[in-house]
């Protein structure tokens, strides 16, 4: 694999469909754009298989000094591979999903392709304004996706969805203007091992923070995101929260930790504050909701900050337990949204009250539909327990009483997904239109089954999806060790000694005044 | 420096009078009928201009053997950078006229006379090195441009911008000129080097007058808020070809003239200017995208988009250094291709009897009748906003970049959050192409001229421009070099 440009290739192939689907008709363009997405699937695979585990920290890595100011340089760590993995596994099922598109079907598919090559252009991005430029492309198709393809409200979730991201953005610019210039390189890796002075940090972290804050998104920025949701089509919703919220995970990750070590232990808290109103306020909130798109986004904002609190835990589980819950919700999100689209297509509704007893009529669809709101959930043996354990574990070094309230997090998960699954499949069959809907197709099986293989394989069997990322985390961790703040449990491998306990209040108290 | 080798170095300037006098005989023996044949032939001249005035820019020409009349007259890089975008400019204003004007029955062989006049006194604005150059260009051009203004004497529109340009660009002039005097008066001299040697010393409070006067002036020619009043009118009314025409070269020509005074001759007095740009760069883009909000006319929706613009450009000159001056030029090379590419796009909005389209509501759902067309606008509109990919964003990246480096953070952010604002219209064109339903206004068929420009602009406002960022950059460092040498 030396030398060969998979990562361009990578990026080629969809654009280059995406192009062509613009002049095709219909049929075409939705083979076309399937033939795509699958080829850059098995590149994937390909570019997994050739991932040497412990290797290299940066491999596949291509440069060319093609612009002035900053280089065309792709190169992937393991984060980035699983990231790039979810998005390529994710786009056959989407284009899958748009059968019940009917209009501009060529244009759509364009949109598609091209939000494919900008996704996999923001993880495999050496360079800080290469990544910028993906990274903000990436508003143009969404844009169009939401506004062209959307429900009711669609101009208006579009026009907030957009310049909701791009302020938040451009301050971000700023800050990477600011960067280059006092490093004096674009080149992520280098930038990774600067130091830069913890004063400037504390702004250049604020304004990173601006905008990977409103794509994650966080809790009080997150409100673009319930509009955005339900107003996309089912595709875009699947694309929306399984990848695009990743890359609000993976810039505090590959930037705001490693860059500004000093200024993320210094924001911590209010990381963790954010998170924990997110984490309650949100489940509330998807309580309440009458739409089934609206609750599943609320939720994603739910597990979002859940991520968060794992992140800024500073050691090694959290840092392994968010990526893992980024995974997971990817496709566990990703998966609940296709369930509704599913239902949705038959009913052109998403009023939950519309729906129930599907169990007797749609057998297969009930199943489907339950193993995900397990993985939602976070019930052992699917993926989404293995991520909020690992991050929860994080987060307990950190500080109790934040894991404590994230914790809270996962009963009322529980609670709103559980009464979302009473009242669609149990019950009676209060409607008729309802009740005469016929089970899911092979289309329908084609993309829900990989997906629930893929939530099972990583619940039972996360090594996998942790192999590849654990030197890269174990750096990480390294690198934000000097700045990690003082937990309250400070767990210790010793033997156990007779006042164990009071000294563990003591540092309690010593955390808590910290 | 004798009178052979001056001569030589306003070469391309001899050849535009000439041509311009040749083809306004020509015109007037052959009559209206040869005035396509005489646009056609002034964008050859212009061509012919182009690859005299090239070699100097890619050579990187400077000091003083590029120095004409004594200090009159500058042909550096610098200079050759800004006339070949001027020329690029008028050239395009030359080639979308005879099919727009040829419908109006109004297609007469001054327009590409009137046009060889301004670029050049938009030539010799920019090579100035003296104000009495600097007024002479000046004057050359807006007298042509008054009269372009009001070329289509039979729609009231087209006259009422030429009266209300006239009026309010004598005013300018005037501002101008007495900032002039006042500058003479206080250091003795009008060659910009006198004048920097003058006020290397200090500035006094007179000539600190004639500096803001003088900006004030230039700010009404590059329609820099607040002197920014005149160009939505002006813009809408003119001809859609003279618009084209007005919100590029001579916006060009300003922008260069603004640069050159303002580093090269007030270039020691940099406190003294300096927050009065940072003040017009932040106003121009605020108000540029406020008032862009509420408008129903895609023309002068572009001509608050173009304020706007000259708001970013401006914030590269309020860093005040090569890196900024060099930025100001890219971002006028791409600011240059997106306004060609969107006034060429809606010239080609036409209705089935070939009328021209014009309200905003009318390009509903441009999408479905006319893909490619709305594709292009679309692109030129993210461009503006200077959204990535697009190459408008290498425009904003540039002069940010400047003005970071210059360690002017604070405008930095203010100016790209203000950014955002600007945004919001953009995408309601965008929106209304897009998302609502097609209103099926726009049917007419155009010339194959205009598709052409059209593609070229988009091919260049596309993410391939990113191609061209190295060579556009070294290009724009000479340019910039060559600029500050000459301070």
């Amino acid at each position: 694999m030396d030398g060969f440009p998979i990562l361009s290739l990578m990026l080629l192939v969809p654009l280059v469909a995406g192009v062509a689907c613009l002049f095709a008709d219909a049929r075409l363009a939705r083979n076309l754009a399937l033939a795509a997405t699958l080829v850059d699937f098995a590149l994937g695979i390909l570019l997994w298989a050739s991932f040497d585990i412990g290797g290299a920290q940066w491999q596949f890595v291509e440069r060319a000094p093609l612009f002035a100011g900053f280089q065309w340089a792709l190169g992937i760590d393991g984060i980035a591979l699983m990231l790039i993995m979810l998005s390529v596994f994710l786009m056959p099922i989407c284009i899958l999903a748009s059968a019940s598109i009917e209009k501009r079907v060529g244009e759509y598919m364009a949109a598609f392709l091209l939000m494919e090559v900008l996704m996999i252009g923001v993880f495999a991005a050496q360079d800080l304004f290469l990544f910028y430029i993906f990274f903000e492309a990436g508003l143009i198709p969404m844009y169009l996706i939401i506004g062209i393809w959307g429900g009711q409200d669609r101009i208006y979730a579009s026009y907030k969805f957009f310049l909701y991201t791009l302020l938040g953005s451009v301050l971000m610019l700023i800050a990477m203007l600011w960067m280059v210039n006092e490093a004096g390189t674009t080149d992520i890796p280098t930038l990774m091992a600067y130091d830069f002075d913890p004063r400037a940090q504390t702004w250049l972290w604020l304004a990173f923070f601006a905008s990977f804050a409103v794509k994650m998104p966080m809790w009080p920025v997150h409100t673009w995101l319930p509009d955005a949701h339900v107003q996309a089509p089912t595709a875009g919703s699947v694309i929306l929260a399984g990848v695009l919220l990743k890359m609000g995970g993976y810039g505090f990750i590959r930037f705001s930790l490693p860059m500004f070590p000093e200024a993320s232990a210094q924001f911590a808290w209010l990381v963790f504050a954010l998170s924990m109103i997110a984490v309650v306020v949100t489940s509330l909130i998807a309580l309440v909701q009458h739409d089934m798109k609206k609750l599943i986004a609320y939720s994603s904002v739910a597990h979002m900050a859940i991520v968060t609190v794992g992140l800024f835990a500073f050691n090694v589980q959290g840092l392994e337990g968010s990526m893992i819950v980024m995974l997971s919700h990817g496709l566990v999100s990703g998966a609940l949204f296709l369930c509704v689209g599913v239902i949705y297509d038959r009913l052109h509704t998403r009023e939950i009250d519309r729906y129930g007893g599907l169990s007797i009529n749609m057998p297969y669809y009930a199943l489907f539909f339950l193993l995900f709101t397990m993985a939602s959930i976070g019930l052992p043996g699917t993926s989404g327990f293995v991520g909020e354990f690992l991050s929860l574990a994080g987060i307990y070094q950190v500080s109790s009483w934040v894991a404590l309230v994230c914790t809270t997090g996962i009963i009322l998960g529980a609670a709103y997904m559980l009464y979302l699954y009473r009242r669609v499949a149990f019950g009676d069959q209060k409607n008729a239109d309802a009740a005469a809907m016929p089970d899911i197709s092979v289309r329908e099986w084609l993309m829900l089954a990989p997906i629930a293989a893929a939530v099972l394989w990583m619940g039972v069997y996360p090594e996998s999806f942790l192999a590849p990322m654990r030197k890269d985390i174990a750096a990480l961790d390294a690198r934000v060790a000097r700045a990690a703040p003082l937990g309250d449990a400070r767990l210790k491998l010793s033997e156990p000694t007779k006042n164990a306990g009071h000294a563990q209040d003591e540092h309690a108290a010593h955390g808590e005044a910290h | 420096m004798d009178f052979t080798a001056s001569l030589a170095l306003i070469a391309p300037e001899i050849l535009l009078s000439v041509s311009g006098l040749v083809l306004l005989l020509a015109g007037a023996w052959m009559g209206d009928g040869a005035s396509r044949l005489v646009s056609y032939a002034a964008v050859a001249v212009l061509a012919v201009c182009a690859f005299m005035v090239a070699p100097a820019l890619c050579a990187g020409a400077m000091g003083p053997d590029t120095v004409a009349f004594g200090g009159q007259f500058r042909a550096d890089a610098f200079a050759s950078f800004a006339k070949l975008l001027i020329y690029a400019a008028g050239g395009a204003a030359l080639l979308v006229a005879p099919a727009f004007f040829e419908r109006h029955g109004a297609m007469r062989a001054e327009y590409p006379v009137l046009v060889l006049f301004a670029v050049l006194g938009m030539g010799l604005m920019v090579s100035a090195g003296d104000l009495l150059t600097l007024y002479i260009g000046l004057e050359l051009n807006s007298l042509s441009a008054y009269v372009l203004a009001a070329f289509l004497r039979t729609d009231e529109r087209s006259a009422e911008a030429g009266l209300k340009y006239f009026v309010l660009g004598a005013l300018a002039s005037g501002i101008l000129l007495f900032g002039m005097s006042l500058t003479y008066g206080f250091t003795g001299t009008t060659t910009f080097e006198g004048i920097r040697t003058a006020l290397s010393g200090g500035l006094s409070t007179g000539a600190l007058f004639g500096v803001i006067f003088m900006l004030a002036g230039l700010a009404f020619k590059i329609a820099a808020v607040p002197f920014h009043m005149w160009t939505p009118d002006v813009y809408e009314g003119a001809p859609t070809p003279v618009t084209t025409f007005f919100a590029t070269a001579p916006k060009v020509a300003a922008v260069g003239l603004t640069m050159r005074v303002a580093m090269d001759a007030f270039g020691t007095q940099e406190s003294a200017w300096q927050q009065v740009i940072i003040f017009a760069a932040l106003a121009s883009i605020v108000v540029g995208a406020l008032g862009a909000i509420g408008q129903v006319n895609i023309k002068r929706l572009l001509a608050y988009s173009s304020i706007n613009n000259v708001g970013f450009i401006l914030i590269g000159l309020a860093a005040a250094t090569q890196a900024g001056a060099s930025a100001m030029l890219v971002y006028l090379s791409i600011y240059v291709a997106m306004s060609v590419g969107g006034f060429v796009a809606v010239l080609m909005l036409k209705d089935a009897d070939g009328e021209a389209v014009e309200a905003i509501a009318d390009i509903a759902g441009l999408s479905r009748t006319q893909p490619l067309l709305a594709l292009c606008l679309a692109a030129v509109m993210f461009g503006l906003a200077g959204i990535p990919p697009l190459f408008g964003f290498w425009g904003k990246f540039v002069v940010f970049q400047a003005a970071v480096q210059a360690d002017m953070i604070a405008l930095a952010a203010i100016g790209i959050a203000a950014s955002v604002i600007g945004a919001f219209y953009y995408l309601k064109i965008v929106k209304i192409m897009y998302f609502d339903e097609p209103a099926n206004k726009v049917h007419g068929k155009s010339d194959w001229i205009h598709w052409a420009l059209l593609i070229v602009s988009a091919v260049f406002i596309s993410p391939l421009g990113y191609l061209l960022t190295r060579w556009l950059g070294s290009l724009a460092d000479k340019a910039a070099a060559a600029l500050l040498f000459a301070a």
